[in-house]
């Protein structure tokens, strides 16, 4: 007995000392190998009696257990230590800059225009289009305006080369024809919005030969301008996220709406900022009015029977107020710096769900 | 329109004040534009009498004041040549700020002495007038009083935007009208009488047959013994007030009757009309006219003038001649009170480019029935003036025709508007604007319109009327009925489309610009377009000269901006509209973009990799995939348009279907546009895209197998003309169904493999459907692969 508790010291002590994998492997062939210490006093079992032989068998197997878990349990820590070291060994300056990415944005007209349609969506419009080359017809005449309206000179209004019949196709200066081509095209009720380019012979710091509007119409029995007020405040503080957002009507004079009204969101000027909300002074936002019946004539319906109401929005404007971008013209110039600032990421989708405010 | 808070008083008896007209006027339609009130900018000035005045011991041209405020007398030191004892001038006290300086007197020492204000000179205040000294006021200006009250500068200027409609706003009248139908006073009245003359007019009218139709009718009269001069101070002072330079009474009160009431007048010197009578007619082509404001205009025979036996000397309803207009000695005058065609004046000012305080009042439309009604008031007017003696008046043409009966239902008003206006105060509203009803029952009135409100045509104009006045304020907000609880989408596919396209490639890394539809037509022609039915009849620049045909060319502009800004390695791109004629149908959405530069920029664990064509396909192969496109099933075909690189850019098709181009664009462009390559891009159109057939929004069951795929290389040699898609649909059409993926990983192109051969190395994924691959099935799969490559592309197993 006192050789195998010397042999358990020596072989426990050989393992507690050692520090490597191949160390450890060579203390387990040595003890618990086929030619091991451990294993030769196993083979010489069968030479002893029967009761010896139990006793002795027993404490082996014992032996050979002790050793294995101290085996084991080496064979971890020196694993975890060797691990550590090569981690350690492994280390980068992890203030390194990562792989550099591409980000792309999105312009904040489509942004502004998706904002729009996310409003007017939940109010059971739908969005109607039209062509930018319009005829004579549908950006003027059905929209009451006559042929010696200012609006129609060349000053104001684009006009494409004379086609083979005469006419000179106009850039529409408004998004209303598609009022007319929608109202041709259909019964009421309608209710539509149109986003669009639109031109108008202007150039300077506040205008744009080229810049979107968007048009609304909505035709159906009884509808008034009390209508027309409710879609037009709900619009507003929607988009401008102010829940008390003043909005004022104004007597105005459209020749494609009778009556008309100008409207008028609350703003403060206090200390040189402009800020969208109550304060003390109007800033003008869009035109509205019921669809004059000589128009609804136009377009073919009755206005004895058909009424409604249309109104017209600068988005440029619309974006400008609410996003505080200064210069209209930066629109159109496709200055990186512009885009990366004024645009949005595209993961952030204006939804009523999930926001509108950018 | 400017008018002063006086001056409306002339018209309006109210009891409000300013700020409540001022808050009042918008809310009827007549937009206050600006207010200029003298007292915000000149109240503190004071009148201040200089007690004494002594030399200062220190500088010769300052002397030393003692000044009284009324109160108090200070000490200031003035440098004005005519300061002197006894002196009634302007002072301003310390802390008032001098416009015409533009700074804060403060107390200080000039040269060492006390100075507790400052002295001042009409300019330092902003005003006109002698600027050689300080203001020298009257003896009887009380010391101490405010300036601006003493001098009548005080009446505040109020100005206001007019829409086109309202012609008859464009009097103080009209003003006043609109306030006291709304309830801010009441209209004063104006006597309007007929004055009868004492003599025959010695000029008469004479309207040409051609001009018949323009000149429905005018009055004139002579005044003679008139004795022309300065204006009275009141009306002189209103005009300056307003903007307007007095130039003599006669003049004068042209200009006051015409911001006063809306009528233009005109005013000729009755001895320089040469022969007895004005005539009426269309000009001679090329028939000049030395006008009011000293240029010459030469007329058309469209264009209506007035002359008399020496030819014509007034464009009608625009502006008059010089040779027969009254000056400061005009002692006989002949006035003219006319309704010409507004679209006549309108036409004739615009081919002449010629504006006029008159023309923008004729062509909004004046009072039917002014030139006789006002004729007496006028002359009256005159006579209080000037003296002198009034002609009878002469009248021609066959009268305006102005008159109309309007049916109107008052329930109209709560049909259009919502709002329950009392019927007792629709009536009153309209009669107080001047409309006259005609009650032939309760539903049914016959409504006519007053002479000077042209723009009342029909029942909804008349609602515009008594509810503008009644209150826009009154609308009462109601909400749209909601035919769907839940909102049904607003998008059409089409419209979706766009905007999923949008946000594909911003995730890509491409950033969205928005440029004008138009280009300059040289630069449409070098993308296919430059149509002249395409090109502008009236640019506003030649840059922008011509609808665009391609989104690509404005997108290299912007890139161009951009390179010289120092920004590099640009991404854009554009989802708008393109023309290829002028019609409805001849209008594509395109969706292009431009990249320019690297495709990734060099850092420290990679090198830059620069753009190439396989940049601009996969950015167009996955806005199509975006669309719903199965784009493994796409054709690349080498026929994109000559603004590409020819070796390097292909059109992708489905079938027949051409899907949109990319490539490398042109080396040539590039230097026209002065871009160093690469530059690569591509384009869609929309329209062009098939739609995804609508199966309702479930998705095909999926079926997934236990087996584990296999993957397999190999690598072929093949001519080099063999095209990739040759050997990806032989290896597709031999290993159908058990091709999952499929992959090139290699592509080797070296003298070892021979003249005019390259070696294409694949990655198969096979996977097995109903049981593990055994060694034979992979061994059959393999031969076959190997097999149809050898026969489809005459390719090799490399071993």
């Amino acid at each position: 007995m006192q050789d195998l508790d010397a042999l358990k010291t020596d072989i426990l002590s050989a393992i507690q000392s050692s520090d490597s994998v191949a160390e450890l492997d060579a203390i387990r062939v040595d003890a618990l190998g086929k030619k091991g210490r451990v294993s030769g006093l196993l083979k010489q079992l069968g030479a002893m009696d029967p009761d010896a032989r139990k006793e002795m068998g027993q404490n082996l197997n014992i032996l050979k257990t002790e050793i294995a878990e101290a085996l084991a349990a080496k064979q971890a820590l020196v694993a975890a230590a060797a691990l550590d070291a090569q981690l350690a060994e492994e280390a980068v300056d992890v203030s390194m800059p990562a792989r550099p990415e591409r980000h792309g944005y999105l312009h904040p007209l489509s942004r502004t225009i998706e904002e729009i349609a996310a409003i007017f969506t939940d109010m059971g419009f739908s969005i109607a289009e039209g062509p930018d080359i319009e005829s004579d017809f549908y950006n003027f005449t059905a929209l009451n305006i006559p042929p010696e309206h200012p609006a129609r000179q060349e000053h104001d209004t684009f006009y494409l080369n004379q086609d083979e019949t005469g006419a000179r196709p106009v850039l529409r200066t408004h998004t209303s024809p598609v009022q007319v081509r929608t109202m041709e095209a259909t019964e009421p009720p309608i209710r539509i919005i149109v986003p669009g380019r639109t031109y108008r012979s202007d150039h300077d710091a506040t205008h744009s030969p080229m810049f979107h509007q968007c048009e609304g119409l909505v035709i159906g029995p009884d509808i008034h301008m009390g209508h027309l007020k409710a879609v037009l405040i709900d619009f507003c503080r929607a988009f401008f996220g102010v829940d008390d957002l003043p909005v004022r009507f104004r007597p105005s004079f459209f020749p494609f709406t009778e009556p008309s009204a100008e409207v008028d969101i609350g703003c403060s000027r206090a200390g040189g900022g402009l800020k969208i909300g109550a304060g003390d002074d109007w800033l003008e936002i869009l035109g509205s009015g019921m669809v004059n019946p000589k128009v609804l004539e136009n377009c073919g319906y009755d206005p004895d029977k058909v009424q409604g109401f249309a109104f017209g929005m600068g988005i440029e404007r619309l974006a400008m107020l609410k996003y505080g971008i200064p210069d209209l013209r930066t629109f159109y110039d496709s200055d990186m710096r512009w885009l990366r600032h004024y645009g949005f990421v595209p993961a952030d989708v204006p939804a009523l769900h999930t926001g509108l405010t950018g | 329109m400017k008018f002063t808070w006086n001056w409306l008083q002339d018209h309006l008896d109210t009891d409000h004040d300013m700020a409540t007209i001022l808050d009042a006027l918008p809310m009827l339609g007549l937009e206050v534009e600006s207010l200029d009130d003298p007292k915000d900018r000149l109240g503190a000035f004071l009148i201040a009498e200089i007690l004494e005045a002594k030399p200062h011991p220190d500088a010769d041209k300052l002397q030393i004041c003692s000044v009284s405020n009324g109160t108090e007398t200070l000490q200031i030191v003035c440098g004005a040549p005519n300061a002197r004892t006894g002196l009634k001038t302007v002072l301003a006290p310390v802390g008032t700020y001098i416009p015409g300086l533009d700074i804060t007197i403060k107390a200080g020492k000039i040269r060492g002495q006390t100075s507790n204000g400052m002295l001042c000179s009409a300019g330092e205040l902003g005003l006109e007038g002698d600027d050689s000294g300080i203001m020298e006021m009257a003896g009887e200006a009380g010391v101490g009083t405010s300036y601006v009250e003493y001098s009548g500068l005080s009446d505040p200027v109020i100005e206001i935007a007019i829409t086109p409609n309202r012609g008859d706003c464009l009097g103080v009248r009209g003003v006043a009208r609109d306030l006291a139908a709304a309830g801010y006073g009441t209209l004063k009245p104006i006597d309007f009488a007929e004055e009868a003359g004492s003599f025959e007019s010695p000029v008469k009218w004479e309207i040409a047959a051609d001009a018949e139709e323009a000149v429905p009718l005018v009055s004139g009269r002579c005044f003679r013994g008139l004795t022309n001069g300065a204006a009275p101070d009141w009306m002189a002072g209103r005009l300056l007030a307003i903007g307007q330079r007095p130039i003599s009474a006669l003049v004068d009160i042209t200009n006051y009757v015409m911001f006063d009431l809306g009528r233009p007048l005109h005013a000729y010197d009755g001895d320089k009309i040469a022969g007895d009578k004005l005539i009426i007619r269309r000009a001679k082509t090329g028939e000049e006219i030395l006008a009011l404001n000293e240029k010459t205009y030469s007329c058309d025979e469209e264009m209506l003038v007035i002359g008399d036996a020496d030819g014509a000397d007034d464009l009608a309803g625009v502006m008059g001649g010089e040779r027969t207009g009254v000056s400061e000695t005009t002692t006989n005058m002949f006035l003219e009170i006319a309704v010409f065609d507004p679209i006549s004046v309108a036409m004739t000012g615009r081919k002449l480019q010629l504006h006029s305080d008159a023309r923008y009042r004729f062509e909004r439309g004046l009072d039917g029935e002014s030139p006789v009604k006002m004729a007496g008031y006028i002359a009256r007017l005159v006579r209080d003036i000037c003296g002198g003696e009034i002609s009878q008046l002469i009248i021609a043409g066959a009268g305006v025709d102005w008159q109309r009966q309007i049916a109107f239902a008052p329930a109209r008003t709560k049909a259009l508007t919502g709002v329950d206006c009392p019927v007792d105060t629709q009536s009153q509203i309209l009669e107080t604007l001047g409309f006259s009803i005609d009650k032939q029952d309760a539903d049914n009135w016959s409504v006519q319109p007053p002479a000077w409100r042209n723009d009342i045509v029909g029942a909804a104009d008349l609602v515009e009327e008594i509810i503008r006045i009644y209150g826009y304020d009154k609308l009462e907000m109601t909400a749209l009925p909601r035919d769907f609880v839940v909102a049904k989408p607003a998008f059409d596919p089409q419209q979706r489309r766009a905007v999923w396209l949008r946000r594909t490639l911003a995730e890509r890394g491409i950033t969205e610009a928005v440029t004008f539809s138009f280009l300059k037509h040289q630069d449409a022609a070098l993308f296919g377009g430059g149509d002249t039915a395409l090109h502008l009849a009236n640019p506003i620049s030649a840059d922008l000269d011509c609808m665009r045909p391609s989104v690509l060319p404005n997108l290299l502009q912007a890139a161009v901006r951009n390179v010289n800004r120092g920004e590099q390695n640009i991404q854009l791109f554009e989802v708008g509209p393109v023309f290829f004629g002028t019609g409805p149908s001849d209008q594509r959405i395109a969706c292009g973009a431009i990249l320019q530069g690297l495709a990734e920029t060099a850092d420290w664990q990679r090198p830059a990799r620069k753009l190439d064509v396989f940049d601009a396909k996969a950015h167009l192969l996955a806005a199509l995939s975006a669309l719903g496109v199965a784009t493994e099933n796409l054709q690349v075909t080498t026929d994109a348009p000559d603004w590409f690189h020819p070796g390097r850019s292909g059109r992708l098709r489905l079938g027949k279907t051409d899907l949109g181009i990319f490539g490398e664009l042109h080396p040539k462009l590039l230097k026209h546009y002065g871009l160093s390559a690469p530059v690569v891009g591509f384009e869609m159109h929309l329209e062009s895209v098939p739609p995804v057939k609508a199966k309702g929004p479930a998705k095909s069951l999926l079926s997934l197998s236990a087996l584990q795929p296999v993957e397999r290389d190999f690598a072929f040699i093949l001519d080099s003309d063999v095209r990739a898609e040759q050997l990806i649909r032989a290896v597709k059409g031999a290993a159908k169904p058990h091709l999952t993926g499929l992959t090139i990983f290699d592509l080797y192109e070296g003298a070892n493999l021979g003249e005019g051969k390259k070696s294409i190395a694949i990655k198969t994924v096979l996977q097995p459907q109903k049981a593990t691959f055994s060694e034979e099935d992979l061994a059959a799969l393999s031969d076959a692969i190997i097999a149809a490559v050898a026969k489809h592309c005459g390719g090799q197993i490399r071993g």
